[in-house]
């Protein structure tokens, strides 16, 4: 079974994942326009992009300890995951600029004034250089700096998980358990690789 | 003693829906040249059309129903409304139940078409029936040491099943000060477009008081107690920095983590343009003088 999954998972093309992870927005669009998204599309669909951008991040979080406690293997998946991630956000950033605020002296008084923009902005900005190396040439070009790089990941899901719980009004769940899916997540890889070896015979030798 | 206050806005205002559908129209084709986005100037809160009705019922903060701007509309109708009636006491000279039809009863209902300014920079235009709250006040006799007035909201988590949730400490409460409560602008609204007031915007009966960002507008209340203290209100307990008790509409003074100088009429679809913020909401002729001397910074 798993064998079976992790087959199917390698032949994917990574062109269907884009083809998917680009549907999503432009289905937003669709239901926006034909009032699926309610009276206030532009709300849900800056929301909608930012949660669903939070949720595909929180998943490449999930493919290391996955292949590490199942054996499931996603890992052919993530570049391409991380990819359309950094495309969410950076259309969720690009709704809330020219839809929601509009004005851009206000966009750039946000930007310098507002504690939960400039946290999402600083995870955004993390993002960007990922996204821009995700690609065979970045990998043989930077060779062991591409993995210390894209270690930077860690830290824009986590700020992205504080951004969320910093808009929320009054007291919600919700954003609570994404911040603390990101922290268990990433606290998964400091566990003990293997039980440590057992001691050598020291009277043996 | 009704129509102590004229409204600026009057019927003429209300637009026919077909009108509503070609200016939509009118804006999807803007939206197809994508010219719309990006306007260098914004305009102030002047153009006052009355919302549309479906608008108005399907995007509520309500959240004794939920926290989503929909879940008003889809959990409402658990709540029953009848009977209802007011708790009126604290400083008032005829403390009491009374029942919300005897109210009624002597109260003249009143159409006033109010500009909506919600603290998450949102706005509508909402056409309210209603009577002035001074009337019902009058009705219980208030006493000469009264300085405040708290009202809350129905408890009942049954119905309400967002008070099942700690999102904020149950039942709603609010409060004005004397002297806005009997402000001809604040009205107990029992209505809007004509029909009954819709559950989701606070049925039976709620408070109106335009000029103030909108949750100081408490819903489907069930007592009024007469104080000479300044009353708890629900969102200065909870993020006591963010919201204060006096919460008036101003774009000078901007919320902590969002600007208030501008607000985005709900309604208007993706390419709706933002619109800046009046001071008071549109009103600063009726009710600046409530202020006077007032650090309004201070005192947000």
């Amino acid at each position: 079974m798993i064998d079976t999954i992790n087959t199917l998972v390698r032949k994917t093309p990574s062109w269907l994942l884009y083809l998917i992870g680009a549907a999503y927005p432009t289905w937003l669009l669709y239901a926006g326009f034909t009032g699926g998204l309610g009276v206030d599309p532009v709300k849900a669909m800056e929301h909608a992009l930012g949660k669903v951008g939070l949720q595909v991040l929180i998943a490449i979080l999930l493919v290391t300890p996955l292949r590490r406690f199942t054996k499931l293997n996603f890992l052919s998946w993530r570049r391409a995951l991380g990819v359309i991630a950094f495309f969410y956000i950076l259309l969720h950033f690009l709704v809330w600029m020219v839809l929601d605020v509009q004005i851009l002296s206000q966009v750039k008084a946000d930007l310098i004034k507002r504690p939960y923009i400039i946290v999402g902005m600083v995870s955004l900005l993390i993002l960007l250089p990922l996204a821009i190396t995700s690609n065979n040439l970045s990998i043989r070009k930077l060779g062991p700096r591409w993995r210390k790089l894209h270690k930077a990941t860690y830290l824009a899901v986590a700020l992205g998980g504080v951004h969320y719980i910093m808009q929320t009004k009054g007291f919600e769940y919700e954003p609570y358990i994404y911040l603390a899916l990101v922290i268990g997540l990433i606290a998964m890889r400091k566990l003990p690789k293997k039980r440590a070896a057992p001691p050598a015979n020291r009277q043996a030798a | 003693m009704a129509h102590r206050w004229t409204n600026d806005l009057t019927l003429d205002d209300v637009t026919p829906k077909s009108a509503y559908l070609n200016r939509r129209q009118v804006m999807a084709g803007m939206a197809g040249l994508g010219l719309a986005a990006f306007a260098p100037k914004a305009h102030a809160a002047t153009d006052l059309t009355p919302t549309d009705f479906d608008v108005i019922t399907q995007y509520n903060n309500f959240y004794e129903f939920g926290t989503g701007k929909e879940d008003p509309a889809k959990h409402a109708h658990r709540l029953t409304t009848k009977p209802w009636s007011i708790k009126i006491d604290g400083l008032v000279d005829r403390p009491g139940d009374y029942a919300l039809e005897d109210i009624l009863s002597k109260m003249t209902i009143e159409e006033r078409i109010y500009r909506f300014r919600c603290v998450e920079a949102w706005s509508m235009v909402v056409p309210w029936n209603g009577f002035e709250l001074k009337d019902l006040l009058d009705l219980a006799g208030v006493k000469s040491s009264a300085k405040y007035v708290a009202f809350e909201t129905l408890y009942r988590p049954k119905e309400m099943i967002g008070q099942n949730s700690p999102f904020l400490d149950w039942p709603y409460v609010e409060g004005l000060r004397l002297d806005e409560a009997n402000h001809p602008l604040t009205l107990m609204a029992t209505g809007i477009y004509g029909k009954d007031m819709p559950k989701q915007n606070g049925a039976p009966i709620r408070l109106v008081v335009p000029w103030k960002y909108g949750f100081k507008s408490i819903k489907s209340i069930v007592r009024i107690t007469l104080t000479d203290k300044e009353p708890p209100t629900s969102w200065n307990k909870s993020i006591p920095g963010e919201y204060g008790f006096y919460s008036n509409v101003n774009p000078e003074v901007d919320h902590p983590r969002w600007s208030q100088a501008s607000e985005r009429p709900i309604g208007g679809g993706f390419f709706a343009k933002r619109i800046l913020t009046l001071m008071f909401n549109g009103y600063e002729k009726e009710v600046a003088s409530l202020y006077e001397g007032m650090d309004l910074r201070k005192n947000y």
